[in-house]
């Protein structure tokens, strides 16, 4: 019997109580008397539910020269994150059982996090023709979210059979909108940086459009449907239409789209190239608005990590993308408490109990309530300190944060009742093993 | 100054200093007095990932005239044009011994990206970037213009009241943009006349007022108008439907000629599709500036060459 007493941390911001973990499961609240084998003082700090990403790339197989399971795990518990979902992009892509069950046993052997693959939704990621959806639900990985992420499924008959293919195994299709007939070549957020820059322009209906159209045929055929990383407020109030009109749709932001703009792109430093594309600060503000009145349900990373070789070029042959489970919950801190714009118990719905219900993760649906299973992170939000990259713990430093001041710190990750993070720094994979 | 990257970061008195060495340049070559004085001994490489014979061979001709050694590299094809092999390719040339690289690459920001990388420690030229800047172009441009519309007396003096038109592919157009904030930084007001598929988004808001075609831009009476050369490939991708559409709503023809002023002029940065965005009863005529925009090329290019590079001696 293992026992971890945690001492005095703000129940989701809320009232001071000890979480008394036992054998990973959350014992009794409030009675710290027992005889622990650990001891946490967590006065002043923040007991949120552990973290739950529903859109990160582990880059493994095929791409372990920027992630792997076992760093991405890694990555995902120093932001206080205890599951991820696997984005299905990999080489070979995971469109098949044999590849979402190789990336679920990755995760059990890492031990840092649950990893549930993500399954592609056509084959290769071609938009032509549908993945192995059922076999992959019906696989060890219990897949039930499919996405071609990173891709746009464009064509609109394949996107209402995918709906109606998904639904009839309870999955969702989380889509990544982006028009690819208005988006050839596109480096940034069309308007004025990119006239300036000379950068060819991605404009805001490329997203706006696709939106509009899938919620529609979320609608038509009556299935769930789930928007990848949001960036526009057109595309917020195209969501805010559709959640009106009862539609069952859910929609992500990242991090990124919370808190920064085009304008870095002056400069052409390739760390803040990213699809989709940073956007104006009028943009920026209709999506944390978006989040607080509930259009847009939770943050999600979009996690992209690349070699250093990936990101150090011209914009236009630098690869898209951005590190961001290390940062995720001081960025959210940044955008969206600081703001005043929500509180602690809403950080835990948007970064933990609804990406958990939308991904279909079981013992997240009570956040630190008694009985549950022992996913907890503390986060102590007082330190505001420059965002450097010895806070990453992945294989890869495109974290577009470096040098910002940014407020928090994740001090402890505990996953199944294990400390995966302890004092801030992440443990070491042998001590998992024991 | 130790690169020439873009014109967008010159203020008034550099841009004006650097039309003046253009004009003493310009005068030592027009006498054939000669210029070698300046960088005898330096290696300047010409490293063109993209086509551009007159460019490369202004960029050499300017150098061999101020006593530079020349090297040049040429490779458009697309297999090298990714970053590590730029990166490669600048070092490689760096440790042969070139002093300056001018760099021309077919992607927006590759000369600002090779100066913040600091990959090489050579001074860099940008002989052009994508869609984004060609700053000696704009140069030669600005100092044609105050040429011929100041004549023996434009030594020292910016462009205040000069109205300018830029006519063609704007969205597209490295020559446009360099020259709109090096006209605008000399004081000249720059307007655009292009379809709307060919403008960029957020003109007005840095002050260029836009005209939909030629003739609207050319009733507010501009005494230089600068067309721009046409991509054959626009059509294809849609930005407006064909060549006899182009040149009669955007085309610099003899009528449109007439409307203009007595000291108006036509400029082209070439190559011209004659028949095109200009015709060639406009380009042969004496308003056109277009060869002289070529003997200016050079003289700008010493000038920018002799400013950056000078200093080291």
């Amino acid at each position: 019997m293992t026992t971890i007493v945690i001492r005095g941390a703000r129940q989701m911001g809320g009232e001071t109580a000890d979480i008394v973990v036992v054998d990973g499961l959350i014992s009794g609240e409030g009675q710290s008397t027992v005889t622990a084998d650990r001891v946490i003082d967590a006065s002043g700090l923040i007991a949120l539910p552990g973290l739950v990403d529903l859109h990160t790339h582990l880059r493994e197989p095929g791409g372990e020269s920027s992630e792997t399971v076992l760093t991405g795990s890694r990555a995902a518990a120093a932001g206080g994150y205890t599951a991820v979902h696997a984005m299905a992009n990999t080489n070979p892509v995971a469109d098949n059982a044999a590849v979402v069950e190789r990336v679920l046993d990755l995760g059990v052997a890492a031990g840092y996090v649950t990893v549930r693959p993500v399954g592609a939704v056509t084959q290769n990621l071609d938009g032509l023709q549908l993945a192995d959806i059922g076999a992959m639900a019906a696989s060890r990985a219990r897949v039930s979210v499919f996405s071609d992420d990173g891709r746009c499924v464009a064509d609109a008959l394949l996107m209402r059979r995918a709906l109606e293919y998904v639904s009839t195994f309870g999955g969702v299709v989380a889509q990544h909108a982006q028009d690819p007939s208005l988006t050839v070549g596109s480096q940034m957020n069309e308007g004025v940086v990119s006239t300036e820059l000379g950068l060819a322009g991605w404009p805001a209906v490329a997203e706006e459009a696709i939106i509009a159209r899938d919620v529609l045929l979320a609608e038509a055929v009556g299935a769930r449907l789930h928007v990848c990383h949001v960036s526009t407020a057109g595309a917020v109030d195209v969501l805010r239409w559709a959640k009106r009109r009862g539609i069952t749709v859910t929609a992500e932001a990242t991090p990124h789209h919370l808190l920064l703009t085009e304008d870095l792109a002056r400069g052409y430093s390739p760390l803040f190239k990213v699809n989709p594309p940073l956007r104006t600060a009028e943009d920026v503000e209709a999506v944390r608005l978006g989040l607080a009145d509930g259009t847009i349900d939770i943050v999600a990373t979009d996690h992209a990590p690349h070699s250093v070789d990936a990101k150090e070029g011209t914009w236009a042959d630098a690869a898209f993308g951005m590190v961001g489970l290390e940062s995720a919950l001081v960025v959210m801190t940044k955008a969206l408490v600081e703001t005043g714009l929500m509180n602690w118990q809403d950080i835990a719905r948007v970064a933990s109990t609804t990406p958990a219900q939308i991904g279909g993760v079981p013992g997240y649906d009570k956040p630190l309530a008694v009985g549950s299973v022992a996913n907890i992170t503390l986060f102590d939000p007082t330190p505001s300190t420059p965002w450097t990259a010895d806070r990453l713990a992945g294989r890869s430093v495109n974290s577009p944060f470096q040098n910002l001041t940014l407020p928090g710190r994740v001090i402890s990750t505990i996953f199944h009742g294990k400390e995966t993070v302890r004092d801030g720094l992440v443990v070491a994979a042998e001590e998992l093993m024991r | 100054m130790k690169h020439f990257i873009s014109t967008r970061e010159l203020d008034k008195a550099e841009a004006i200093s650097l039309l003046d060495a253009t004009h003493d340049m310009a005068v030592a070559r027009a006498t054939k007095e000669s210029s070698k004085t300046g960088l005898q001994g330096m290696t300047i490489a010409n490293v063109f990932f993209e086509d551009s014979t007159r460019t490369r061979l202004s960029f050499e001709v300017a150098a061999r005239a101020l006593g530079a050694d020349v090297i040049t590299f040429t490779s458009a094809g697309s297999s090298v044009s990714k970053g590590e092999s730029l990166k490669d390719t600048l070092k490689t040339l760096e440790a042969m011994g070139a002093d300056a690289i001018v760099l021309r690459h077919a992607q927006s920001g590759s000369a600002e990206t090779v100066v913040r990388s600091g990959w090489v420690g050579s001074h860099i030229v940008n002989a052009g970037d994508g869609t984004h800047e060609h700053p000696t172009q704009a140069l030669l441009d600005a100092y044609t213009v105050r040429c011929r519309l100041l004549g023996s007396t434009s030594q020292g003096r910016d462009l205040t009241g000069v109205s300018v038109v830029i006519a063609g592919d704007v969205l597209h157009s490295r020559v446009a943009r360099s020259n709109l904030w090096l006209l605008s930084t000399l004081g000249a007001t720059v307007s655009v006349a292009a379809p709307i598929s060919l403008q960029p988004r957020g003109l007005a808001g840095m002050g260029v007022q836009t005209f939909s075609t030629l003739d609207d831009a050319l009733d507010s009476d501009p005494q230089v108008v600068m067309t721009l050369r046409v991509q054959r490939e626009r059509m294809s991708s849609g930005f407006f439907p064909n060549e006899s559409e182009y040149s009669r709503f955007w085309g610099m023809t003899a009528p449109r000629l007439a409307k203009l002023g007595d000291h108006a002029i036509v400029m082209h940065p070439g190559p011209m599709n004659r028949g095109l965005e200009i015709s060639s009863s406009v380009a042969d005529s004496a308003r056109s500036t277009v060869t002289e925009q070529v003997t200016n090329g050079v003289a700008a290019r010493m000038a920018v060459l002799q400013r950056i590079m000078g200093g080291n001696r």
